[in-house]
């Protein structure tokens, strides 16, 4: 499987890292590694297998619908990086 | 070249739930910033989503209702993008496996045809939180009480035709999920909202045309004015010879436009997978039944009957069902008074106009129904009339009392006793001799002036059909 | 003291041999003695835990103590740890204090155990060596220049060099049972499921389960004993009863059934480490047990699929860490983007942006079927290797790492290395299965690993298996030099 330069600008860019350009090199010889590690999966004939979501064969539990938190701003913004008037705040946001 | 409008509508529709869909956090609108945001709606390390099983009951009430399928096993996606009112990084949303399917919901068009449009599926997800973009120097402020709120999604087939196709059917999905009290589908406050997609195409085409999301439209006329817009726009492009692009566009209600939102160059890829954090939701047959009691009476159903009934036209009926709450008013406006003609008429006419003026709903009508009713009952025993009645009916609004208070207090009781009116019609011939002679000489019209001389006597208060045959039998005699 | 086990402490301060204050600060000062060579304590929670260890003494004092009361224990810095700074091993949480407990911290405090820091671990737990930290490697006791294994290194080498008598992990793909193995202590993965994940800084949420770092299994059990049972705040925790996995621990292993997997015995796994592992099994016959080869046909493809499913849950799990609402921002944000990429690209390390870069590779548009799916269909066939393999056998046994501990450094330049060295452990986070590792014996001074693999829910029976495995040996009690 080959993975380019641009792969890896897309990925990062999907996944909002930013990358050193001297790093590009690295990340991309490491895709392809995986990805060559990765297709030994297609050894196995899958057709009629089903997917494996959990290891659990549950099903989901139903919460109650009551209220049971309560107000905690001031503690949940003590470890934000920037707020006021309650408000977290970002970089303008341009829609 | 003639063309062709193709609509498909998603409608978010917020489900009035208490607390959120995966947090015990608590869903009033209007509270101060962030104060109903929890640890799990802040998407903090380590929290984890616990469903709501009242979003399970209320979709599956809500697949009852359009006939649709219940899936067995439906599962929770992760919709991975990033977003400052997106706490996580990810909504939690359903994408292959949603738990209601296909169904269907009948609209009523303008020529008085109806049409079937069909559903795609409906879907739960939770909502994002608000950005607000005022000026926080130069930055935007983040609010996420509103994250984690429970939504249906609605995802409708592309089956609509026109603006009034689309408006009809999101009107229709408005009284469906009042009707079943799954959402307040108040509008102002976000409740129930819609995306269009729109294309055209030339007349007769098979293949859709390109298409663009209108996105968050917040009222009935703003999906009509939006859609005619952007139907205008398209148009516009294609027959000067451009292509329409996919994008997502913004209707602006003050400038009247829409506007192209997010450049669509990085088109998105929300790379969907199963949430691990959420297990499969099984919905039982007993399960479906146990929803299925619930279900009240829906509005074809309502309207069919009250058709049948009441022996109303099928257009009042359709008006009198269009909301759960105004058909509630009516029947028990019927109850109370005996005559559903009379009802439906008041309802839709006089009660409908002050309700309109004021821009009131009918829960917030300062006439109860049972006060209708009692007013009505006094047209029915012939204690008021017409005139007088729209008179007691504004005392009423203003909040001056109950019918027969205010028929008493104003002293607008009917005088029925025939033998008041007989010597009221004798002093007023005998004080017109002239223009009795006119009538007995072939002017029938001079019948009008002694009924109002007659009703000015008696401040409008004797019974006109009374007055008429009374005042007949007098110049027949002579 | 600190040569104590659990089980012992606990019967100390009941017969008030000593007050859980003078333990407390004797372990504090064990800890303040020895950090430095080992590095295995992020931080070190001095006034708490002389403020748990007097209620603790209050409690012993009043007869309403637990097995655990008074008892000095280390956390991972995993669990988020209410106004206890919470780093996970990271840059990007490197003033997080945490605004609640997890659910794991709740329970512990519920028992009376007294916290006396927060362990070193790799970043966000990806790794096998403990090297990936921002808070530095944390260095074998055996060994100071070679890795205690990872992610939970930071708790296995506390443990072993007697800093604590037990300290949490948790298990994406062998992050308890490896460090355990490679610093000669008792660690335990339970069935997913059974210790709740509230609370536990995600990984991958479908592999991640906590579990108990110790010296002995009966150490082990008295900490799963506080650890497990069902939450309601963790929908993928099991509502099932827990049973006293204390009661167990002395059966009879007289016609247990071992299974081992032929292919955990092949090329790959060093020699010595083979014949420790041999000799181990030998053990178990002699205590009655019949010994059967089985075959586990997809074990070469856990590596792979771990690689797809763990880097796939983690991109999006970590996609939450965007510099808003917590953790590391980077100075003046020209605009939203750059808030985000440098926020991220600054607080995450090297391992955690490639495993982010795969994870979003794999599930993005055009690859989801290829790789996620098909990853998500082989875990079945993994998981199904399992279920047969228990119709016939107790338990499956082999080494828990493929050699013993390797030096700092020696394989960080080249990942896919270091990611095989997970090969025996991966394959029971896919099929979610409980897990131990045990002290088997050493090579060239270097602890060996005993992996003993249950059905689900069969902890109580792993326990005893080890349990009654360390009373016929003396492995688990040896005690590296300069920490005696």
């Amino acid at each position: 499987m080959s993975v380019d330069k641009s792969d890896i600008e897309k990925i990062a860019h999907l996944a909002r890292l930013q990358i050193d350009e001297a790093d590009v090199a690295d990340y991309t010889t490491h895709l392809a590694n995986i990805l060559d590690l990765v297709a030994q999966m297609n050894s196995v004939d899958t057709e009629h297998v089903t997917p494996m979501a959990h290891p659990m064969d549950a099903v989901q539990r139903l919460r109650e619908d009551v209220v049971t938190e309560t107000n905690q701003r001031e503690h949940f913004q003590a470890i934000a990086p920037q707020v006021e008037d309650g408000l977290y705040l970002v970089p303008r946001v341009i829609e | 070249m003639e063309w062709e409008t193709v609509i498909g509508l998603e409608i978010h529709t917020q489900l009035a739930t208490r607390s959120k869909i995966f947090s015990g956090a608590a869903t009033a609108y209007g509270a101060e910033p962030n104060t109903q945001a929890c640890a799990v709606d802040l998407g903090l390390p380590g929290v984890l989503p616990v469903l709501n099983g009242e979003v399970v009951r209320m979709a599956i009430k809500f697949g009852l209702a359009i006939d649709a399928e219940i899936t067995p096993l439906s599962v929770f996606a992760r919709k991975n993008y990033f977003y400052p009112d997106l706490p996580k990084g990810y909504q939690i949303s359903q994408f292959e496996l949603p738990i209601v399917g296909k169904g269907q919901v009948t609209i009523e068009l303008a020529d008085g045809s109806s049409k079937v449009v069909g559903v795609t599926r409906a879907h739960l997800e939770e909502d994002a939180g608000k950005s607000l973009h005022e000026d926080f120097h130069g930055m935007t402020g983040i609010d996420l009480n509103r994250a984690g709120t429970p939504l249906l999604e609605i995802v409708s087939e592309p089956d609509m035709r026109s603006a009034q196709e689309a408006v009809a059917y999101m009107r229709k999905i408005h009284s469906i999920v009042r009707y079943i009290e799954i959402s307040d589908g108040n509008m102002q406050e976000g409740s129930f909202r819609c995306d269009a997609n729109v294309s055209v195409r030339p007349k007769g085409q098979k293949e859709f045309g390109t298409r663009a999301e209108l996105k968050n439209i917040n009222s009935f006329r703003f999906v009509e004015k939006a859609i005619e817009l952007e139907v205008e726009r398209q148009i516009d492009i294609l027959e000067s010879g451009g292509t329409v692009v996919q994008e997502t566009r913004l209707y602006d209600a003050n400038r009247n436009e829409t506007r192209s939102m997010r450049s669509k160059e990085e088109a998105m890829d929300y790379r969907y997978f199963p949430d691990p954090d959420l297990l499969p939701v099984q919905v039982t047959d007993e399960d479906i039944e146990k929803v299925r009691q619930t279900l009240p009476e829906l509005p074809d159903a309502k309207k069919a009957r009250f058709v049948e009934d009441y022996s109303l036209s099928s257009e009042d009926a359709g008006i009198l069902t269009a909301s759960r709450e105004l058909s509630i008013y009516f029947e028990t406006v019927v109850e109370g008074c005996g005559e559903a003609k009379l009802a439906a008429n008041w309802v839709m006419g006089e009660l409908g106009g002050y309700l309109n003026r004021e821009n009131l709903d009918i829960g917030n009508s300062p006439v109860s129904a049972e006060m209708l009713a009692g007013m009505l009952k006094r047209i029915s025993d012939n204690t008021i009339y017409g005139k007088i009645a729209k008179e007691v009916f504004e005392a009423m609004w203003k909040g001056e009392g109950d019918a027969d208070a205010i028929i008493d207090s104003k002293g607008l009781k009917q005088i029925t006793d025939s033998g008041a009116i007989e010597s009221l019609i004798d002093e007023v011939l005998a004080n017109n001799p002239k223009q009795v002679e006119e009538y007995r000489g072939g002017k029938e019209k001079m019948l009008g002036f002694f009924v109002g001389q007659i009703m000015k006597a008696t401040g409008g208060k004797a019974n006109p059909g009374q007055v008429n045959q009374i005042l007949k039998e007098k110049l027949k005699g002579g | 003291m600190h040569t104590k086990t659990i089980a012992e402490l606990a019967a100390g301060l009941r017969d008030k041999a000593f007050s859980s204050e003078e333990l407390t600060r004797e372990t504090l000062a064990r800890i303040r003695q020895h950090n430095e060579a080992t590095n295995s304590f992020i931080t070190v929670s001095d006034e708490l835990a002389l403020a748990q260890a007097r209620e603790a003494d209050r409690k012993l004092a009043a007869g309403e103590a637990g097995p655990l009361t008074g008892i000095p224990i280390a956390q991972k810095d995993i669990f988020c740890t209410d106004g206890v700074l919470t780093t996970c091993g990271s840059r990007m949480l490197e003033n997080f204090i945490a605004p609640y407990d997890a659910t794991v911290i709740r329970r512990f405090g519920q028992a009376g155990a007294v916290m006396v820091g927060k362990t070193n671990m790799d970043e966000f737990a990806m790794g096998s060596s403990n090297e990936t930290s921002y808070y530095g490697p944390v260095r074998n006791p055996w060994d100071l220049d070679s890795v205690p294994g990872g992610s939970s290194g930071g708790s296995a080498a506390a443990v072993a060099a007697l800093m604590v008598p037990g300290a949490t992990g948790t298990d994406t793909g062998g992050s308890i049972r490896q460090p355990a193995a490679l610093c000669g202590i008792t660690g335990l993965k339970p069935t997913y499921g059974r210790v709740s994940r509230y609370g536990m800084i995600a990984f991958a949420s479908s592999l991640d389960q906590a579990g108990p770092l110790a010296r002995t299994a009966e150490d082990a059990a008295l900490m799963l004993n506080a650890m497990a049972g069902f939450d309601e705040r963790d929908s993928t925790s099991i509502e099932r009863e827990v049973p006293d996995y204390s009661a167990e621990l002395n059966r009879d292993l007289q016609g247990l059934k071992i299974g081992l997997p032929k292919e955990y015995f092949s090329e790959g796994l060093d020699d010595a480490v083979a014949r420790v592992i041999e000799a181990a099994i030998d053990e178990y016959r002699k205590l009655g047990a019949e010994v059967v080869e089985i075959s586990l046909p997809n074990s070469n493809l856990a590596v792979p699929v771990y690689y797809v499913v763990a880097p796939a849950e983690c991109s999006s799990n970590l996609s939450r860490f965007d510099g808003v609402r917590f953790g590391h921002r980077c100075e003046d944000p020209r605009d939203l983007e750059d808030l985000y990429k440098r926020s991220r690209g600054e607080g995450f390390g090297a391992e955690v942006k490639r495993r982010i870069m795969i994870g979003t590779y794999a599930l993005s548009a055009g690859y989801y079927d290829a790789y996620y799916l098909k990853a998500q269909k082989i875990r079945h066939l993994i998981s199904d290797d399992f279920r047969q393999a228990f119709d016939k056998v107790d338990v499956i046994m082999g080494p828990t790492s493929p050699g013993t501990a390797f030096k700092l450094g020696e394989k960080t330049d080249d990942p896919i290395t270091m990611y095989l060295s997970d090969i025996y452990t991966i394959a029971v986070n896919l099929a979610g299965l409980p897990g131990m590792s045990v002290p088997a014996g050493q090579v060239n001074g270097l602890p060996v690993g005993l992996q003993i693999i249950g059905n689900y829910f069969d902890e109580s029976r792993l326990l005893n298996v080890a349990h009654r495995f360390q009373q016929v040996t003396d492995h688990h009690r040896q005690i590296p030099s300069g920490f005696a």
